[in-house]
């Protein structure tokens, strides 16, 4: 009888061991994200971008793989986080790290202001809002041009030596460094948070945000909480990409943003942690090859890819793998 | 004489007809199916695009292009729904969102890619370029006739939806779309037609647009925010709260533009962002 209780107390903990436990597979992935260093070292600024690129993927995944809030607006905070850095740069203080975790929490704490309207919505309502306020945002930056520049972009950006040390060189090796340092921390908390009885809530809320109060899970509060860390972690990815390359357009608020963001992350396959970083990969490297011939014709490309995913691919290309292997261990 | 507000209130009214004509189509068919579909405005520039080939390269009479303007955005609506749409019906929002926004994408770039990305001019008649001067005050013809249409279109629909056994089998759908497949509608049948329809009106739209706002690539993604405004602010499946969600925002568009520049659209999406918070399901929503 003692065994039995035993054991019904400690399977939901090891259920959740066994989910945080690290697979092989995954330190093989890590690991190779250091290959770039050696095999391609003149690509390393686009290796920069890719993790930055992933970590704002991931930071969708959270709210929309996990916790199922379908947002058309995450560049909202991706653009807060990237016009604070580079504003924070521009009057003076050059600092990366500092200046990263400033935009962290200015986006953070607008995550948490809004998040309050957006836990009440659901369905096309919560399209629309978050629609709505990523264009009040661009719409605000762009008519605030004495403090962003306006069309023209954040001019004058210029991030000091990363403590102290590495120059941000040409050639992005400190680049890459650094914003591979950030993706690979952040992910880890990503990871403890989804694999917590917190991350267990996230995902019956997107199955039913109506039925998990009654399970005593607070959908409301869980969804304030993490669409406020979502927030801040799209503001840290956008004080990335400011610091790194040193510039801010308009561009980074805009719509076209946000559905990028969604194109990655669906392609990758949304609602698993690798998701993002592998959707990232993939989008950057294509759209480094197809737009150097054609860049006004790369839209066509995204496009097809939406499409073809939706339709063929319902669960991005993780989930298209995870079932052949399934499949395949049948077998 | 006449204050020049008035002239402002024509200019929006006019211009809210045209948000009215573009947006009236995806409110009934959200309201009957719940399918987001943001590819809505590339049907209507896809009429804009019929138009300014047939006016401008053919030779053709712009009152005789409307129709086929309509005709070709209606058509090419049946074809995406009976070959991608109809599948996701059942499917998510995010599914639906993904599947027209990359439609929506895909449509831009042929656009471009067939077009060029330069405004599109029309060649109108001169008869269409004129004004009619009224109590000190000039009124565009062109602003004149869109409105004539757009009102005649509206009686029509509401006809059309109040008075016949489709537009009954319609709002059945719209109110309660299991109830009436219990009921033996064929609702499948009816929402491919009201698609059609609604797609067609958008084509329409696009091709009165061109002389008011242009014609290039990016319509498709500009007005589509326009028409999700005037959706979700009249409510879904509400031809009335669509025509008084047009026409208010048409007006606070122009009026904004006019009397506070400075602002640009930062207005519009304030005012969207409030509506919501404060009725989620429209001004004149059921739901």
């Amino acid at each position: 009888m003692a065994s039995a209780v035993a054991t019904t107390a400690s399977s939901p903990q090891a259920y959740l061991r066994s989910l945080a436990r690290w697979k092989p597979i995954e330190i093989a992935f890590w690991l190779a994200t250091l290959l770039p260093f050696a095999l391609v070292p003149n690509y390393l600024s686009l290796a920069s971008q890719i993790a930055i690129a992933g970590l704002f993927a991931l930071s969708l995944d959270l709210i929309l793989g996990y916790a199922g809030i379908v947002s058309l607006g995450h560049a909202a905070f991706f653009g807060i986080g990237a016009y604070t850095a580079g504003i924070i740069s521009k009057y003076g203080w050059g600092e990366p790290i500092s200046g990263l975790m400033a935009s962290a929490a200015l986006a953070g704490l607008v995550g948490w202001t809004t998040s309050f309207i957006i836990a009440r919505f659901r369905h096309l309502a919560l399209i629309m809002l978050t629609l709505g306020f990523g264009l009040l945002l661009a719409e605000l930056a762009n008519s605030m041009s004495w403090l962003t520049g306006g069309v023209d972009g954040l001019q004058g950006i210029h991030t000091w030596d990363l403590l102290g040390l590495f120059h941000f060189d040409l050639y992005g090796f400190t680049a890459y460094a650094y914003s591979l340092t950030v993706l690979f921390i952040l992910f880890i908390v990503a990871r403890r948070l989804i694999n917590s009885p917190f991350g267990l809530a996230l995902r019956g809320i997107r199955e039913n945000w109506i039925r998990m109060p009654a399970i005593g899970a607070p959908s409301r509060a869980h969804i304030r909480a993490i669409y406020t860390i979502a927030a801040a972690m799209a503001g840290t990815a956008g004080a990335l990409l400011a610091q790194t390359t040193e510039t801010v357009s308009l561009d980074s608020l805009s719509f076209e943003r946000s559905a990028e963001l969604l194109v990655m992350l669906v392609l990758g396959g949304a609602g698993r942690l690798y998701g993002g970083l592998v959707g990232a990969i993939i989008f950057m490297v294509a759209r480094d090859q197809f737009s150097g011939t054609t860049p006004q014709y790369w839209y066509f490309w995204i496009g097809v890819l939406l499409v073809a995913v939706v339709t063929l691919l319902p669960n991005g290309i993780l989930g298209g793998l995870s079932n052949i292997a399934a499949r395949w261990r049948k077998t | 004489m006449l204050p020049p507000i008035f002239g402002v209130l024509f200019d929006g009214f006019a211009y809210g007809m045209l948000l009215f004509l573009l947006s009236v189509g995806q409110s009934v068919t959200l309201g009957m199916m719940n399918f987001i579909n943001l590819a809505h405005c590339s049907f209507a520039m896809l009429g804009g695009y019929v138009t300014v080939l047939l006016v401008n390269r053919y030779g053709w009479p712009f009152f005789a292009a409307l129709p086929i303007a309509f005709l070709a955005a209606a058509l090419a609506s049946v074809a995406f729904e009976r070959t991608l749409y109809r599948r996701l019906y059942r499917a998510s929002d995010l599914d639906q969102v993904l599947l027209t926004i990359g439609i929506t994408f895909i449509s831009v770039a042929a656009a471009a890619y067939i077009f060029t990305t330069a405004q599109q001019p029309l060649q109108l008649p001169a008869y269409l370029r004129g004004s009619l001067s009224f109590m000190g005050l000039d009124f565009a013809v062109y602003r004149l006739i869109l409105i004539g249409i757009a009102l005649a279109i509206t009686a029509l629909l509401v006809a059309c939806l109040e008075y016949t056994r489709f537009g009954a089998k319609i709002r059945a759908a719209v109110d309660n779309e299991r109830m009436a497949r219990g009921l033996g509608i064929d609702v499948d049948r009816a929402f491919a037609l009201t698609f059609a329809l609604g797609s067609g009106l958008a084509g329409l739209g696009g091709a009165l647009a061109i002389e008011i706002v242009g014609l290039d690539p990016s319509f498709a993604f500009t007005y589509l925010v326009y028409v999700l405004i005037v959706v979700s602010v009249g409510g879904l499946g509400s031809i009335g709260g669509s025509f008084a969600a047009a026409a208010v925002l048409g007006i606070s568009d122009i009026a904004g533009k006019y009397y506070v520049p400075q602002l640009g659209a930062f207005l519009i999406y304030l005012v969207m962002v409030g509506l919501l918070m404060w009725r989620p399901a429209g001004l004149f929503g059921k739901r």
